[in-house]
């Protein structure tokens, strides 16, 4: 049968998702090439791949002719950095996807319940103590405790109300939040010298990322997309609201709270490694949404790889193009911000139109 | 069908039933009236099992809600609720669809007779031109007959209407509830919240009348239905007659009310 045409149908509205995810797919191989070729030194396409599969089949007969710096400036210094933008990038899409899903709000984002906040909190508080005793992790690991104790502390708030439901669930983020937000300013006036190096690392960056955080990613990532494809068709149900949920065969508390904590784990993971990178976890889902439609068991996987592609673009842009390394995180504000006024505004004038 | 023994429930320390018992046989339309706050729309949480009694047992052909798993629940029990929006832009096929839900498994595909059967109930509702519109950009009329026509889907024994026909006009309140009275047979029943005393009257033949968390009435609508019950119940002054026009009793209303 024929279906009338949709209100807003476009070339992409009519691929079929897996069509969608292919492109998606090739077009992330590529730019993870393109991208580990261009910077200081540019190294061409070719070898860029060369390079790769001589390390992944352990011959370096491959690269034989190449100049000795170049499988060292691929594999040691900028695949990791690729690796973790991509894997962060598609981190924060998925869990905005859901956190967006749970909060039956297409605006809300991983950090609506105040995970930054409390991340920023924690590794505010570890650059002011200067607490070095993990080495290279301690400033990530106490971001990631400041947003697993934000987040215990907003399912604390929201339980006494009997369900978690959304209403409920924001204000007890935003309460937290604002609480944590005035506690990084104090840090910030207590800490004389380290106020910088916090203020940088609010601002978010991928710069010396190494292969043990890109694996830490990496297993986050996956073990989220499993949970979230899991619960994909859940979620769908919970936008008819908790009752009618309730009455399609899914328990609408237990979903969300899964749902809630591992998003949040996975947001705060991301964090954890690349700082406060922001609009990432909104924007995706909410464009993404105009192709594949809100069906979370296709949004969840395209989103993935949209929000992939974006941060590793974004994050490129600013390594090897731009004269000045600036701070990702202020990068996805500057051009995620009015892109996002320009369609909600779109949007709005053809809801009245 | 359904047997409510000795329920107590508690909003908090608001207690909202104490010592409820109910029963509801099958092949029925039961009408629940009564006024704002009486405990309607918590009854029909306890009826669905999305709430839990504090005491007593809610019982389904003789086994307690609370031992039933959520598919078996879902495939026995269909809640049309009152309004509500639904902010993501689902079309309405694919709303219908979620009514099919816990029948398809998990990663699959719905099938030839889930397709057929949303085809049919979106036909039935009149909402074939509805197909692959937005469900977030329908007005709450419309989007009302989308989550009946969803309910309906579902193909439950149990049907039960939350002031389902609340904002819908006179045309599509008597559409929806003729859908819904089709489905009432010996193996099923529609248990619905009614707020309109008369439209109650033209379908119900069983009817429940519920006062501040206790039921005041229940039994055959032509026993339930008197003026002394809508005196002592809403303190409004009637007169319920048979209406030859509509062939069902009818209640006729005096302006005044005391408080």
């Amino acid at each position: 049968m024929p279906a009338p045409a949709k209100s807003h149908d476009s070339v992409l509205q009519r691929l079929p998702t897996s069509a969608v995810i292919c492109l998606l797919v090739l077009m992330l191989a590529a730019a993870i090439v393109l991208a580990a070729g261009s910077g200081y030194v540019n190294i061409p396409f070719w070898d860029v791949i060369r390079i790769i599969t001589a390390k992944a089949a352990g011959n370096d007969g491959l690269t034989a002719h190449l100049d000795q710096l170049a499988p060292v400036v691929v594999m040691d210094v900028r695949l990791p950095r690729i690796l973790a933008a991509a894997l962060v990038g598609g981190g924060l899409a998925v869990s905005g996807a859901v956190f967006q899903g749970i909060l039956l709000n297409p605006l809300a984002d991983p950090y609506t319940l105040g995970v930054s906040a409390g991340a920023a909190f924690g590794a505010s508080l570890a650059l002011l103590l200067n607490f070095t005793l993990l080495g290279l992790w301690s400033v990530p690991v106490f971001a990631f405790g400041g947003a697993v104790f934000t987040l215990m502390a907003v399912i604390y708030l929201t339980a006494g109300s009997g369900d978690l439901s959304s209403g409920s669930l924001i204000l007890s983020g935003i309460i937290v939040a604002a609480i944590l937000s005035a506690g990084v300013s104090f840090i910030k006036y207590l800490a004389d010298d380290a106020v910088g190096i916090i203020i940088f690392w609010l601002m978010g960056s991928f710069a010396s990322k190494t292969w043990a955080e890109v694996a830490l990613a990496a297993v986050t990532f996956v073990f989220g997309l499993s949970v979230f494809f899991y619960f994909g068709r859940d979620l769908n149900l919970l936008a008819l609201g908790h009752r009618t949920a309730g009455s399609l065969g899914v328990s609408p508390r237990r979903v969300s709270l899964v749902l809630l904590i591992t998003a949040s784990l996975v947001s705060a993971v991301c964090v954890a490694i690349s700082g406060i990178i922001g609009f990432v976890g909104l924007l995706v889902p909410h464009m993404v949404r105009f192709v594949t439609g809100p069906d979370n068991r296709r949004l969840i996987p395209v989103s993935a790889l949209a929000g992939s592609l974006l941060l590793l673009c974004a994050d490129t842009v600013t390594r090897a193009w731009l004269p000045q390394e600036v701070p990702i995180g202020v990068i996805t504000a500057l051009i995620g911000g009015p892109f996002f006024c320009y369609i909600y505004r779109k949007r709005q004038l053809r809801q009245f139109s | 069908m359904y047997d409510l023994e000795d329920i107590e429930f508690a909003y908090g320390p608001k207690a909202v039933f104490q010592n409820l018992s109910l029963r509801f046989e099958a092949g029925h339309f039961y009408g629940i009236i009564g006024p704002n706050g009486c405990g309607k729309s918590t009854l029909i949480d306890l009826l669905a099992g999305h709430l839990q009694p504090e005491r007593g047992c809610v019982r389904l052909n003789g086994r307690p809600l609370q031992r039933l798993d959520r598919k078996t629940l879902a495939r026995s029990i269909a809640l049309v609720p009152q309004d509500f929006r639904i902010n993501f832009p689902y079309t309405c096929q694919e709303i219908v669809m979620m009514g099919r839900y816990p029948y398809i498994p998990r990663f699959t595909r719905p099938g030839r007779t889930d397709r057929a059967i949303v085809d049919d109930v979106l036909k039935k509702a009149d909402l074939d031109d509805f197909q692959s519109r937005y469900v977030d950009r329908l007005s709450g009329g419309e989007r009302q007959r989308v989550v009946f026509a969803r309910g309906l889907a579902q193909q439950t024994p149990v049907l039960l209407l939350d002031e389902a026909t609340a904002s819908l006009d006179m045309h599509h309140t008597m559409a929806m509830l003729n859908l819904a009275a089709a489905t009432v047979s010996p193996a099923s029943l529609v248990i619905a919240v009614m707020q309109d005393i008369n439209l109650a009257a033209m379908y119900c033949d069983r009817l429940v009348c519920m006062n501040a968390g206790a039921v005041f009435a229940s039994g055959p609508l032509e026993q339930v239905l008197s003026a002394e019950m809508l005196q002592a119940v809403f303190q409004v002054d009637a007169r319920v007659a048979r209406n030859d026009y509509c062939d069902a009793l009818q209640v006729a209303f005096r302006k005044e009310v005391r408080p």
